[in-house]
């Protein structure tokens, strides 16, 4: 994963609370067996609409994305992020995302930053009435800076070492490989096995 | 101080406890009994495995099927759509190449992930149960701890068989009374998502509590699980008991003999402890709920079949009343019209949600010897293969083929539009699934997500409507089964 310490780019305001995964991609995107490609499907639906903040200059070209409350709700689909990470955007900041997609955002170097309501707001009005106004999103501080609006965020502490010294996952666990075999030594034997397979 | 149920299964699987305290503290690497697979969320982490030169550690622990991605029709034939061809040969691919049991299109195990695991006596209390789809949540109905994940993680727990997590915080749903005929699981659920909020949940485990819950058949505690996730928390579980026991015990996979013996003793001490905490309680009140119905397009906007539309402006925080205001917009809803009053295209009977023998009784119940509005498409879709061949033995393949209803092949289906049936543009539907996101059940589609039993008296009047709202059925009918 690559390391995540500060961010600059476009802000784009998305002044809509629960953005569920389905509106950030929809499922009949999900049938791509790829991990990358995902730049098109992204907010398919509402980019059909030409009013769509994406769709409007200089938003498309944005990289900072502001949203409204319980961002990232629903289905499960890490596809939402790769959407996202394909389109260009680096950072998500809300007032609640939901769980799941915050897990995925952190696996993937998406960084999602939870602001509070207040300063989401002060952000739109910056964003809206000067439209391409650069947010800058920094993991060390913990602070977002956009025009004259400076407020801290949260994101937990293990997901920020990750992000900022880019580590991956499953290395770190494989590290503690024989805990794992220590513990599946003292597991009951009534838990069930899939193999062999019985079928009624 | 004593624990709650989710922290005792927690617990018991701690591989590794995360260093620091409170809300510095690392997470817990946690042990999982059982990885459900399907075609969707898979693909990226077997390919990561193989390009990591990793071996898929517990295969003995995984199963797979194929549900999201399968027609339900013709299911002999190739599939039609080749990049949905392309992405169930891959699992079956995958699942030869790493040596993961797979019930694929045909078999007689194939089906929603959430309806096969239980259905084999793989899910069981106490278990950690995770899968590639947020409604594991499902699981909990058994008292395990079963989440979604994202397919970071499936490879994860591929490669490793664990999971790192913050412990979360613990929410106690207390459901006490008992439910009025025509009110069922469903409505629990929706009400609890309407009172607490899509985000209400989120950081929390929910426990279901209380003598309504208790009441339950296992399908019906299945059904408000794998609602949890809608509600924002990430798993929802109910503390097994003798209904728990009765519905596993000589399935395939249950344990046999002196092992089922051990497995009981530990299963009764999975309950929360009397002087155990929960960090929130949320009371409902199952004596005075009514069926329950969505009109907007998130679970959370919900009421009373019996109430009307709600105006936007009755919203006190800006937010909710944008929400309101654009959900209207989409549903093509005017505020104030009574829910009854709202014309359905089509009824949606299927989905992890309710799509098991039960659910599909229930339904069965309401239309057998009644008519299906004319203008209304009625589309049932049992959840496994093995619920399909279990209706057809008691005969309610034929109530619903003769009251006009389609009768399909198990699998995800219209809950997510990824198969071929899906709504058309402007189209509203009244569906037993979980989400009524725009565009979710095909693009422009309209949802109210309602229970079995309202689904089908829907399917009779062509509004939405209760069993309460239908004139006694005709008794000479013919479709009647001496069915349990």
């Amino acid at each position: 994963m690559e390391k995540f310490t500060t961010h600059t780019g476009i802000g784009v305001p998305l002044r809509q609370s629960n953005v569920d995964t389905d509106q950030i991609i929809p499922a009949v995107y999900l049938k791509r067996i790829t991990r990358t490609g995902f730049e098109d499907a992204l907010f398919s639906a509402w980019r059909k609409d030409p009013s769509f903040i994406l769709n409007q200059e200089p938003f498309n070209a944005g990289s900072v994305l502001v949203a409204g409350p319980d961002f990232g709700t629903g289905s499960s689909r890490e596809h939402a992020v790769w959407a996202l990470k394909d389109y260009g955007f680096k950072a998500v900041l809300s007032s609640r995302f939901a769980d799941i997609f915050r897990g995925n955002s952190g696996k993937q170097g998406l960084l999602a930053a939870e602001l509070a309501q207040d300063d989401i707001e002060l952000i739109w009005k910056v964003l809206e009435n000067a439209p391409g106004t650069e947010v800058k999103v920094d993991l060390v501080s913990k602070t977002v800076e956009c025009g004259n609006v400076v407020a801290p965020f949260e994101i937990d502490d293990y997901t920020r070492w990750r992000l900022l010294e880019g580590l991956d996952d499953i290395g770190l666990t494989l590290q503690h490989e024989e805990d794992i075999t220590a513990y599946e030594a003292t597991r009951p034997s009534f838990k069930p096995k899939t193999l062999p397979a019985r079928i009624q | 101080m004593g624990k709650t149920l989710a922290e005792k299964v927690w617990d018991a699987h701690v591989v590794r406890k995360g260093e620091g305290e409170g809300a510095n503290a690392q997470p817990d690497l946690l042990f999982i009994d059982l990885h459900l697979v399907h075609e969707v969320t898979s693909p990226q982490a077997f390919e990561g495995l193989r390009l990591a030169g990793r071996p898929l550690r517990r295969p003995d622990l995984t199963i797979a099927t194929e549900d999201h991605n399968t027609p339900t029709l013709d299911i002999d034939k190739p599939i039609a759509d080749l990049t949905s061809r392309t992405q169930i040969q891959t699992l079956r691919n995958n699942c030869k190449e790493f040596g993961v049991r797979l019930h694929s299109l045909g078999d007689a195990e194939q089906g929603i992930v959430h309806v096969v695991g239980p259905q084999l006596g793989l899910t069981q209390p106490g278990m950690t149960v995770v899968c590639g789809d947020s409604h594991t949540s499902t699981h909990g109905a058994f008292g395990a701890l079963a989440m979604g994940i994202g397919t970071s993680e499936v490879e994860h727990v591929m490669a490793t068989q664990t999971l790192s997590l913050k412990p979360f915080k613990t929410m106690a749903i207390n459901v006490e009374g008992t439910l009025r005929p025509g009110v069922s699981a469903k409505d629990i659920i929706l009400a609890v998502i309407a009172k607490i909020g899509t985000g209400g949940g989120q950081g929390y485990v929910l426990e279901y509590r209380g003598s309504a819950i208790r009441a339950l058949s296992m399908d019906a505690r299945m059904t408000i699980c794998n609602m949890s996730i809608e509600a924002g928390a990430r798993a929802g579980l109910v503390a097994p008991d003798q209904t728990t026991y009765d519905f596993m015990y000589g399935r395939p996979h249950a344990p046999q003999g002196e092992e089922w013996d051990a497995a009981v003793e530990y299963w009764n001490t999975l309950h929360t402890d009397d002087d155990a905490a929960f960090d929130v309680e949320v009371d409902l009140d199952a004596d005075t709920l009514e069926p329950f119905v969505t009109w907007g397009t998130n679970p959370g906007q919900g009421i009373s079949l019996n109430e009307a539309v709600p105006f936007p402006a009755d919203f006190g925080d800006e937010n909710a009343k944008l929400a309101a205001e654009r959900a209207l917009q989409y549903m093509g809803l005017e505020a104030g019209t009574p829910m009854k009053d709202i014309r359905v295209d089509t009824v949606f009977l299927g989905s992890c949600t309710n799509s098991r023998i039960e659910d599909l009784r229930a339904a069965a119940d309401v239309i057998r010897g009644r008519e299906k509005d004319p203008k209304v498409r009625m589309l049932v879709v049992p959840g496994s293969a093995r619920v399909r061949l279990e209706a057809e033995a008691e005969g309610l393949d034929k109530v619903f083929k003769e009251f006009g209803a389609e009768w399909r092949f198990a699998g995800c289906s219209m809950c997510l539009g990824m198969n071929p049936d899906q709504l058309e543009p402007g189209e509203r539907c009244a569906s037993t699934s979980n989400r009524n996101f725009e565009g979710r059940q095909g693009k422009g589609g309209r949802t109210h997500l309602v229970s079995p039993v309202v689904a089908a008296a829907t399917a009779v009047r062509g509004t939405l409507s209760s069993p309460s709202d239908l004139e006694p059925a005709s008794v000479s009918a013919s479709t009647t089964t001496d069915a349990a």
